[in-house]
């Protein structure tokens, strides 16, 4: 294998961690405190908790509205939510699947630019039987930005809640959820360069959701367990170093993008003129099967990924791409590039290099 | 042994090969030694079914176990390693076939078609795009090089030979392949497994077509071909009516056991008729065959006609003297020395000469030794 350094475009997936993410992590582990216990290293490591819960709240403008229960990360949030409805649920055909794979969610059509469709959303609420409505602020996969705010007003005027999947959206552009007018948030730190295993749910009204895992009175009886006081500091750390805007990265995806069309004037950047997070972009090549683009480019020393990996590492056929109508010639040739806090110009130029290789050797080039 | 080298294999040093790694143990000792020799190799696995609704366990990963084994093995080995989902190529390709095959009364060879529709073709081509010069199997058979161009021999372990399963290989693909394990017996590996401290070094063989888990091959036949399990009679070729049978999806040529009919004699299945949903059984002397005609033939090398060669018309059996007495385009016509018994429809007839592998086809039509007898093998 090659010995050069790698290239690492998959921060969709997950970040580096952040050096001021492992700092915090491991200061924290060394309160190793119960934050429940009353004595001096009970408080010292209660404080670790609070303090990084007021850091997460500010990054959402949630300061001094509702409040932050820290989990798992963003799966064990969803499902909280998921798991308080008492009505039919409602989810974009985009959503993460730990929205759609819960049983009985109903999906909502996008349009081809991969938003969700605001009058199918509006048509299915006037049933009267909704009690929740799941949308993400911005895509994984494509980094399309749904109309959050538009779509909170819709929902409320029926009666229901909405619940926002900011995972990726979060440290790349504002999230507000007094702006968004959203009634939960999940957010989880590995994204933004913290540990794995630490995520956030925001609540409007706390009263509102039940508790997914009983026993302890932790969490203010929202979540029960002994708090993950090191992966909630380093989510503090990792948050608060991701002040948004991103404009960085957003500078450099344009590179990228612009790249691949100079490459092969064939290649298409999925949803290109929606609104987009900085930091992601779907490339489709067409005619080399994004497995294969995938592959080449790690033993290139590059990595991208391509759809959704299951846990065997097979690649799946996306079904975002699918909801988005993209014809399967080219949904099967998209990659996924995404940028994060350790990548550099030289990065998007060593991609650029190994991806015109692939371009280059398709049986019919383009060029 | 003779040792594993680039040079050997007829490789540049250090050149990218891709190794299909299945899980087993002869993959895993093939990327381990292409590795040692220095070349720079990539494991790709194919996931070609659901495991979970192979088995039928609720909750199992799309991922079986060989998939985690061939995973551990590139991890040990310290190669790069892909999982590629092949699923509905092999769909079509390999199980589909499978299912018609029997339901048309005919043996098929899963392991042929997957060689020669998916792995030979879909993966050599990924092969191709990575930008190797090679892609390496676990096969037991030896590629060696001609002096018109690479040839297929025989493994040096005659018990272990896959020969039979790789007839079907292209020459231009037999160009791309390199079979490192056919100058090895299967001790060989093993020792090499454990040399190499492969976590697969002590895995059993599996013995079952991958598909098909404990070798209940009709309820899969049955789902996909319905027909296949038609109820109908079991005739003895002198015309008496013998029983019933559930359906000639559970019965190849050849077979003997679980015929479920009482008779004084021992009993073969000789011939499958698909449209009237009959079985025929016969004595061993009634399934005789000399000739077979073959389709979808593949040559690697001339076929001398009228000249003795060796042909094996069963995995599981040894080649038998015969003579190629006509070959044309893919279809060709092998008459046996001796009449045969077991030759069924489906399976392929594979044209050895000494050592070495002239291709081969499928078995379109049994003819049988003795028109006197039955004429209905086909």
């Amino acid at each position: 294998m090659s010995t050069r350094q790698r290239v690492y475009l998959d921060h969709a997936a997950t970040s580096p961690l952040r050096p001021e993410a492992r700092a915090a992590v491991l200061d924290a582990l060394e309160r190793f405190g119960n934050p429940s216990s009353v004595h001096a290293e009970g408080r010292a490591a209660r404080a670790v908790v609070e303090r990084a819960r007021t850091v997460i709240a500010r990054a959402i403008g949630a300061e001094r509205l509702g409040e932050l229960v820290f989990t798992s990360g963003a799966t064990e949030a969803n499902a909280t939510i998921l798991a308080s409805s008492d009505g039919a649920v409602l989810a974009s055909a985009v959503e993460h699947p730990s929205i759609l794979a819960r049983p009985g969610v109903e999906t909502l059509p996008v349009d081809e630019a991969g938003r969700l469709a605001l009058d199918a959303l509006e048509a299915r609420l006037a049933r009267g039987d909704v009690s929740l409505v799941a949308l993400m602020l911005g895509n994984n996969e494509t980094g399309v930005i749904q109309p959050v705010a538009e779509a909170a007003a819709l929902v409320h005027a029926a009666g229901a809640r909405l619940h926002v999947d900011a995972v990726q959206a979060l440290g790349r552009i504002t999230v507000d959820v007094a702006a968004l007018g959203c009634d939960s948030l999940a957010a989880s730190a590995h994204k933004l360069g913290g540990p794995k295993g630490s995520g956030a749910l925001w609540l409007r009204d706390p009263e509102a959701v039940p508790p997914l895992l009983g026993g302890g009175g932790q969490e203010g009886r929202k979540r029960a367990g002994t708090e993950n006081t090191s992966g909630i500091a380093g989510f503090a750390a990792a948050a608060a170093a991701s002040e948004p805007p991103a404009d960085r990265l957003a500078a450099m995806r344009l590179e990228l993008e612009a790249g691949i069309r100079g490459i092969a004037a064939d290649a298409v950047v999925i949803a290109e003129g929606a609104p987009r997070l900085p930091h992601i972009a779907a490339v489709a090549l067409p005619g080399v099967p994004a497995a294969t683009q995938v592959m080449a480019l790690d033993l290139a020393g590059v990595a991208v990924s391509a759809g959704a990996a299951c846990s065997s590492g097979k690649v799946a056929r996306s079904h975002v791409l699918d909801a988005m109508g993209i014809p399967a010639a080219l949904a099967d040739g998209t990659i996924r590039v995404s940028l994060g806090w350790s990548t550099e110009i030289a990065d998007i130029a060593r991609f650029l290099d190994a991806w015109s290789e692939l371009a280059r050797r398709r049986p019919r080039a383009a060029a | 042994m003779a040792r594993i080298t680039a040079e050997s294999l007829a490789l540049e040093p250090g050149a990218r090969v891709v190794v299909a790694m299945s899980g087993g143990v002869d993959s895993a000792v093939t990327a381990a030694l292409l590795h040692e020799a220095g070349l720079d190799v990539v494991g790709i696995t194919l996931q070609l079914y659901d495991h979970g609704a192979a088995t039928a366990k609720k909750g199992a990963c799309c991922a079986g176990q060989d998939i985690k084994d061939a995973r551990n093995v590139a991890d040990a080995i310290g190669i790069p390693h892909y999982v590629l989902d092949f699923e509905a190529r092999f769909k079509a390709a390999v199980i589909d076939d499978f299912a018609a095959s029997y339901a048309h009364g005919r043996t098929p060879i899963p392991c042929v078609r997957c060689n020669q529709k998916i792995k030979f073709t879909d993966l050599l081509e990924v092969a191709r795009d990575l930008g190797a010069a090679a892609l390496a199997t676990g096969h037991y058979a030896r590629r060696v090089g001609g002096a018109t161009g690479a040839e297929l021999w025989r493994a040096v372990d005659a018990g272990k030979d896959q020969s039979y399963f790789l007839f079907a290989t292209t020459p231009s693909q037999l160009d791309f392949v390199r079979f490192p394990l056919g100058g090895l017996d299967k001790e060989a590996t093993r020792r090499e497994a454990q040399r190499l401290a492969l976590p697969v070094a002590a895995k059993p063989e599996s013995q079952d077509i991958c598909f098909v888990p404990e070798g209940h091959y009709s309820r899969i036949v049955g789902k996909l071909e319905p027909k296949a399990m038609r109820k109908g009679a079991i005739l003895h070729v002198d015309g008496r009516k013998l029983g019933e049978h559930a359906g000639i999806g559970h019965y190849t040529v050849g077979q003997r056991r679980g015929l479920g009919v009482a008779a004084a004699e021992r009993l073969y299945v000789i011939g499958l008729d698909a449209e009237a949903a009959e079985v025929r059984v016969g004595p061993r002397r009634a399934g005789l065959v000399g000739t077979v005609e073959l389709e979808d033939a593949n040559r690697l090398g001339d076929w001398p006609l009228g000249r003795e060669l060796a042909i094996k018309h069963r995995y599981n059996e040894p080649a038998v003297p015969g003579v190629v007495e006509l070959a044309h385009g893919n279809t060709a016509t092998v008459a046996f020395k001796a009449s045969q018994s077991g030759v069924a429809p489906g399976q392929a007839a594979v044209v050895y000469d000494g050592e070495r592998v002239l291709g081969g086809g499928w078995i379109r039509r049994a003819v049988p030794a003795s028109s006197s007898l039955d004429s209905t093998a086909a």
